[in-house]
């Protein structure tokens, strides 16, 4: 595979809040198209790992480059921070929070683009319009305030948010799991259908395997920072070989299921 | 049987514009808009409405109460007391709305700047603010007095300046939260710049604890600068102002005469409460749901 082909590129990466290592030397590549999975529970790092590679958080150690361009300092000058935002995109977890409730989502939609593009209203309008047909919302429901939408529309909105300015990477952080199971599926859908059109590439960060399944190619699970392993998605969830992925599969309620038998199976594991 | 279809969202969608151009007030509501409706109406055209001049003395007429042609008689120098009620609300409210938009735009500038940018710079203007709350707003006005001469200027300034930290802090944690909030984090991502970020999405996601604070403050400054005027260090004699006409109505009180000090209180209360209702309702009613 050449160069070219890797659109996210991650090494040595290392996080540090005061005395507590949150992420360690930590490595992956992610070449265009395929999906990445980061597997973890609550506090495993993987969330900053997210934030890092969208500059929200600054490195303590090791190189991130996305698209060939460097992005492990914060960039000072606000056109290369726009060029970074055409590259890596993120749609957050907590679909009440990552709307502004005094903007509907054609007007947000709308403004990202004339930040980044200008060009005549009436282009943008029909992008929007082309961003509200891709994520599967109407125009009553893009012209609709934050308030008046549910969490699936919401999430839908982010999701349109942050497709706008067609990014290389789109960072999926815990993104279906504030909603209903159903809802998670309508979500995971579209994102799968937007993969499928737009040759994009996933960086999704969960603790949900059945996401995970259904949506990467690749899958790195960690553990207090650390990656304890790595491999192809199905075989990984298969047949795991850490002791902590195991734990993390014996977790899973699945038929059957009793908090009895979780203990015995992480116990047995 | 059919069934009924219910559409949660084209409800919310139809009730929304209705809800934003009028916000339910309720009677006092609107009591409150009528009473700074006519507030406003005299500070701007009461100076030329007055129907006497309003810093002519009669001394034949000192103290004289109502009669024909003056219903709220004369004070202790014969002067018409409804055309210096008329005369003072300019200086009067117009003092205090100086007061409190100063000192809510440096405020809120100063709370924007601390959200943003955090660390040294929050360091930095919180223990600036720190050292400011120490100086009470009259005695800043005195000194200013002292030092400038006395006049409604300095003593407005003075209050502007001794005000602003109130409102840098109250914003600053409200600043904080919404700093916090993830559709920041999303358009900092987007590449969108400081100055978009706060003035077109923080700023407006605080701006109902901005009016709040502003209301507020606009009743702190009325009755501080009745009261700096009261010390004589404020607007001057014989000009006409709320704040002078209580200080000047007290020879009149004590000779058994209470209307010119009454009538001046009377205004100075009613835009007072008037002002302060309004803003908590309008506070309430746009907290109401917004997430």
């Amino acid at each position: 595979m050449s160069e070219s082909d890797i659109v996210l590129s991650v090494s040595g990466l290392r996080k540090v809040f005061g005395t507590q290592v949150a992420v360690d030397d930590m490595n992956f590549e992610l070449p265009a198209g395929k999906s990445l999975a980061i597997v973890g529970e609550s506090g495993s790092g993987k969330t900053t790992v997210a934030r890092m590679i969208v500059g929200l958080e600054k490195p303590t150690a090791g190189t991130i480059i996305a698209c060939g361009r460097d992005r492990s300092k914060p960039s000072r000058k606000g056109a290369e921070r726009k060029l970074r935002g055409r590259e890596v995109q993120i749609v957050f977890q907590d679909p009440y929070s990552s709307l502004d409730p005094r903007q509907t989502g054609a007007d947000l939609v709308d403004e990202v683009l004339r930040v980044h593009h200008g060009g005549s209203s009436a282009d943008r309008a029909k992008r929007v319009a082309d961003l509200a047909a891709l994520v599967g919302l109407d125009q009553r429901q893009m012209n609709a305030m934050p308030k008046a939408l549910s969490g699936g529309q919401r999430q839908r909105v982010a999701i349109a948010r942050a497709l706008a300015t067609d990014p290389r990477v789109l960072i999926l952080d815990e993104s279906v799991a504030a909603l209903d199971v159903s809802i998670q599926a309508q979500v995971l859908n579209v994102l799968a259908d937007i993969r499928d059109q737009q040759g994009i590439s996933y960086v999704l960060i969960s603790h949900d395997l059945a996401v995970v399944r259904q949506l990467t190619d690749e899958a790195l699970v960690m553990q207090r920072g650390v990656v304890v392993e790595r491999g192809v998605t199905s075989e990984l969830l298969d047949n795991p070989q850490h002791p902590y992925t195991k734990l993390l599969r014996a977790s899973v309620p699945g038929p059957g299921w009793t908090p009895q038998r979780a203990r015995e199976r992480a116990a047995a594991v | 049987m059919s069934i009924e279809i219910l559409d949660p969202v084209a409800e919310v969608i139809d009730n929304a514009p209705a809800n934003r151009r009028l916000p339910k007030l309720g009677f006092l509501g609107w009591l409150s808009v009528a009473v700074i409706a006519i507030a406003l109406f005299f500070a701007i055209f009461g100076p030329m409405l007055a129907p006497y001049d309003p810093t002519l003395s009669n001394l034949s007429y000192s103290n004289v109460g109502p009669i024909a042609g003056h219903p709220l008689g004369f004070d202790d120098q014969g002067r018409d007391v409804l055309s210096r009620l008329m005369a003072g609300a300019r200086t009067t409210i117009f003092g205090a709305a100086f007061v409190s938009l100063i000192a809510i735009f440096v405020g809120t500038t100063l709370a924007l700047l601390t959200a943003w940018f955090g660390g040294k710079t929050d360091t930095f203007i919180s223990a600036a603010l720190d050292v400011l709350f120490a100086f009470p707003g009259i005695l800043l006005a005195v000194v200013a007095a002292a030092v400038f001469g006395p006049s409604l200027l300095s003593a407005g300034l003075a209050l502007s300046i001794a005000y602003s930290p109130y409102v840098a802090r109250v914003l600053r944690g409200a600043a904080l939260k919404e700093r916090a909030m993830t559709y920041i984090s999303a358009l900092e991502v987007q590449g969108f710049g400081a100055l978009r970020l706060t003035v077109r999405h923080l700023l407006p996601n605080i701006s109902a604890l901005i009016v709040a604070q502003g209301t507020i403050l606009f009743g702190f400054a009325m009755v501080d600068l009745a009261a700096i005027s009261f010390l004589g260090l404020g607007v001057q004699s014989p000009n006409a102002d709320w704040g002078v006409m209580v200080s000047e109505g007290k020879t009149s009180l004590l000779q058994g005469y209470p209307l010119v000090s009454l009538s001046a209180v009377f205004c100075i209360v009613s835009v007072v409460a008037a002002v302060s209702f309004l803003g908590d309702r309008l506070e309430s009613s746009s907290r109401g749901g917004n997430r």
